[in-house]
């Protein structure tokens, strides 16, 4: 007899792994037939979007595709002193390609952002090289040079250099109010121009303080919501659930009306006495409005995971927590609130994630002081078409949700989330 | 020093949870220093309200609850004292089985390692030492009962109440726990309320068995004595096995009566009947009733055997007796000469001691 394990056939003679691969292949095969069109359906409107998005934010192809030969040239160039006769050359020509398919507008618009001045002097050698001014026989470096001073100046055919890389990280330092200077070194713009980083940070704030009020709200509701019986808990299941069943356009109309400074809310205020007629406070266009309003239409997320966990503790618990000496806030402190931190942790993740990226409310109720992040995407995507710009700032509050959530699993662990 | 025979009294408490229907009536029980005592009965019949009462989760509507003699309705439960068993034995799932039973000594500020020392005393008194680290849900069904015991008892309460503990446990195991709690009140003397609805689990602990019914005790006493002599038709027929006979009292002596069956005459022990012609339910214990007697007995009955169901240790078989076709005997294993057959007509007997009448049902 051999020593080897001998390897086990089936009745037929095949063996039994082969067999059993083929049994299960076709119900294999049906599995994936079934979310098949789940999966494509996640690939093309989630995942590749965001690759697309990624290309896009860092995407630099334009001008190198236009400059290549001149580009060729400067891999051997140092950089510190003006470039070669060879350099200059490829330049003119592939600037001559331009002309001719009449692209040479936004070479200079293109380069003009990375360097100010460059519109003046590639309009006046566009000049030149029309009228055919440039003879080829004798040194193009001498007679670009001679166009506009600028063209004499290194610090231009660096910026030239610069742009050459076909990806570029500068969409991304814009969003945090940073760039590339001249020494390639990442600085901050003046701080009269820093916008975004204050939209950054108010937007984390708003999210943070409209998930603690969520928290503080939505825990005892999902709580009475637990122990209630049936006959009331649904009822008050239907009045937690009603801002789903109304459209989020109306939910923050309706607020509008309510929070205006001739509005529902005001007049209850002059009419109790709590302020003067003629001294109206506002609580919209600013963020009393964006904190008010967001919290009300977020708050079922809050409330569904807390109602889930909060029902599976049994009510016993607390009684002998109770019955074992420890007083009603003990007995809620040591053994019911530990028990609903799965809850907690689900409902602050789901709200937070979901403030982070709001748009309609606070670009309806926000006003200057009370936009947000996104409703910056929403301009670039919209007004400015700077679409790059505004698919870094997605990517941007992508890799922050992610971070969030990083840190969540690190702090509570993800295992922890309890959904429902 | 002679024991507190009212340690933990009820003076005639009612409780009512919707003003409509009281589910505790005009209820008053005395229970002594160190007793162990059960309140039996079906679901609903207010046992487990006594005990929330008890423990300070339900109040009296009327009367009132006294503790070694002062009043206690007025006290929140964390300040009363009591340790309490619960059903699902209510361990806190996110705490070790050491912090679990160091929860109460913690909350009463007791200093740590008195802390270590009486939750290990607790712990090996249940015979789990050494499970001090392990979380309840890594636990067996057995060993977290053990451990809600030893929590309920290691901050030294004077009264331990404990609410169906058994009731999810396998039939082994219950009885196993059984005698483990009985061990353990034996040894420490702490005063026990047990709430069950399994009768053996009663009469296998108690000191003494209320059966409760209809929001009353039906009958307050030992064990034994439940058994042997129930003072109603309603505790015979909750407490073990039970023969009836539905009747007419035809004539009445002091220790004997004549009733009257819709096809037959006995005689049995007047417990709850006065007078002629008293309606009245007579209730036998199947033990009692002999097949062929040797000794005398002043009842003798032929019935037909209808089915006969081998239980090893003993044979139930039940007969047509007197109009009567669900009267039960039980043979004892031994006896095997005697011939159990479907339809054979044997011969049965008891003695009227025996044969308790009680009130109709």
């Amino acid at each position: 007899m051999s020593s080897e394990t001998k390897q086990i056939l089936t009745t037929d003679g095949i063996p039994l792994e082969i067999s059993l691969k083929k049994a299960e292949r076709k119900n294999k095969i049906k599995a994936f037939l079934l979310v098949a069109p789940l999966l494509l359906f996640l690939i093309i409107t989630y995942i590749f979007p965001i690759g697309e998005m990624f290309t896009r934010s860092i995407d630099d192809k334009m001008i190198t595709n236009m400059l290549p030969k001149t580009f060729k040239s400067m891999e051997t160039w140092d950089g510190k002193e003006l470039p070669s006769e060879e350099v200059f050359s490829s330049f003119l020509s592939d600037f001559k390609i331009l002309v001719e398919k009449k692209e040479h507008g936004k070479l200079a618009q293109r380069l003009n952002k990375e360097k100010n001045g460059f519109n003046t002097i590639t309009k006046k050698l566009f000049r030149q090289v029309k009228r055919n001014k440039i003879d080829e026989t004798q040194s193009i470096k001498e007679q670009i040079m001679k166009v506009h001073k600028r063209w004499r100046n290194v610090e231009y055919w660096q910026a030239i250099k610069r742009t050459a890389p076909p990806y570029t990280s500068a969409k991304y330092l814009k969003a945090m109010d940073m760039y590339l200077n001249e020494d390639n070194k990442i600085t901050q713009v003046s701080e009269d121009r820093r916008i975004h980083r204050i939209l950054w940070l108010r937007t984390v704030e708003v999210a943070f303080f409209v998930t603690v009020f969520c928290f503080l709200m939505g825990y005892p509701i999902a709580h009475l919501l637990a122990t209630l019986p049936m006959k009331y808990s649904n009822l008050l299941m239907i009045c937690v659930l009603l801002p789903f069943w109304t459209s989020l356009l109306v939910r923050t109309a309706s607020w509008m009306i309510l929070l205006q400074q001739q509005g529902v809310v005001n007049d209850f205020f002059v009419m109790i006495g709590l302020v003067a007629d003629d001294n109206r406070p506002e609580m919209m266009y600013n963020k009393v409005g964006t904190y008010v309003a967001m919290t009300q239409i977020l708050l079922p997320f809050m409330v569904l995971p807390l109602y889930s966990v909060m029902k599976t503790i049994s009510p016993s618990l607390m009684r002998a927590g109770k019955s074992l000496g420890g007083t009603p806030f003990v007995a809620f402190w040591k053994v019911y609130f530990p028990l609903t931190i799965p809850g907690i942790g689900a409902g602050c993740l789901l709200v937070f994630i979901l403030a982070i990226g709001y748009y309609i409310t606070p670009a309806l109720v926000g006003g200057a002081s009370g936009t947000l992040i996104s409703n910056q995407i929403a301009y670039h995507m919209k007004t400015t078409l700077d679409w790059s710009f505004a698919s870094a700032m997605g990517l941007m509050l992508l890799g922050g949700v992610l971070v969030i959530y990083w840190l969540y699993n690190k702090l509570v662990g993800v295992d922890n989330i309890k959904l429902g | 020093m002679s024991k507190n025979t009212e340690f933990v009294k009820f003076d005639k408490v009612d409780k009512s949870y919707d003003g409509k229907v009281l589910v505790v009536k005009d209820l008053n029980l005395n229970i002594s220093e160190g007793e162990f005592i059960t309140m039996l009965g079906p679901s609903g019949s207010g046992k487990t309200t006594c005990l929330m009462m008890l423990a300070g989760f339900e109040t009296p509507t009327n009367g009132e609850i006294y503790l070694d003699s002062n009043p206690i309705s007025n006290i929140p439960p964390h300040k009363r004292g009591i340790g309490m068993v619960f059903q699902n034995y209510a361990l806190f799932p996110h705490m070790t089985v050491y912090e679990n039973l160091a929860f109460p000594l913690r909350v009463r500020k007791v200093q740590k390692d008195e802390i270590d020392k009486k939750v290990d005393k607790a712990l090996s008194m249940v015979s789990l030492s050494g499970f001090e680290s392990r979380m309840p849900a890594q636990l067996s069904g057995g060993q977290q009962q053990r451990v809600a015991v030893a929590r309920a008892l290691v901050f030294d309460p004077a009264v331990v109440l404990m609410d169906e503990p058994l009731g999810a446990l396998d039939k082994n195991l219950r009885e196993s726990m059984q005698y483990e709690i009985k061990h353990i009140h034996e040894n420490i003397g702490v005063t026990v309320v047990y709430v069950t609805h399994d009768q053996g689990e009663a009469l296998t602990m108690s000191n003494r068995i209320a059966v409760f019914n209809d929001g009353k005790v039906q009958q307050l006493s030992s064990p034994d004595k439940l058994y042997e002599e129930p003072v109603n038709s309603f505790v015979a027929e909750f407490i073990g096995e039970n023969n009836t006979f539905g009747g007419e009292v035809t004539d009445i002596s002091k220790n004997v009566c004549k009733v009257k069956l819709q096809n037959g005459e006995i005689l049995a022990n007047p417990i709850s009947v006065n007078s002629k012609g008293d309606k009245t339910t007579v209730s036998i214990r199947p033990e009692r009733a002999l097949i062929n007697p040797k000794d005398k007995m002043d009842n003798n009955q032929t019935g037909k055997i209808e089915e006969v169901i081998y239980h090893g240790d003993h044979t139930r078989v039940r007969l047509d007796l007197l109009g009567n076709k669900e009267f039960i005997l039980k043979v004892p294993n031994s006896s095997n000469e005697l011939d159990l057959k479907l339809g054979n007509e044997i011969k049965v007997g008891w003695n009227s001691q025996d044969a308790r009448a009680l009130d109709p049902k």
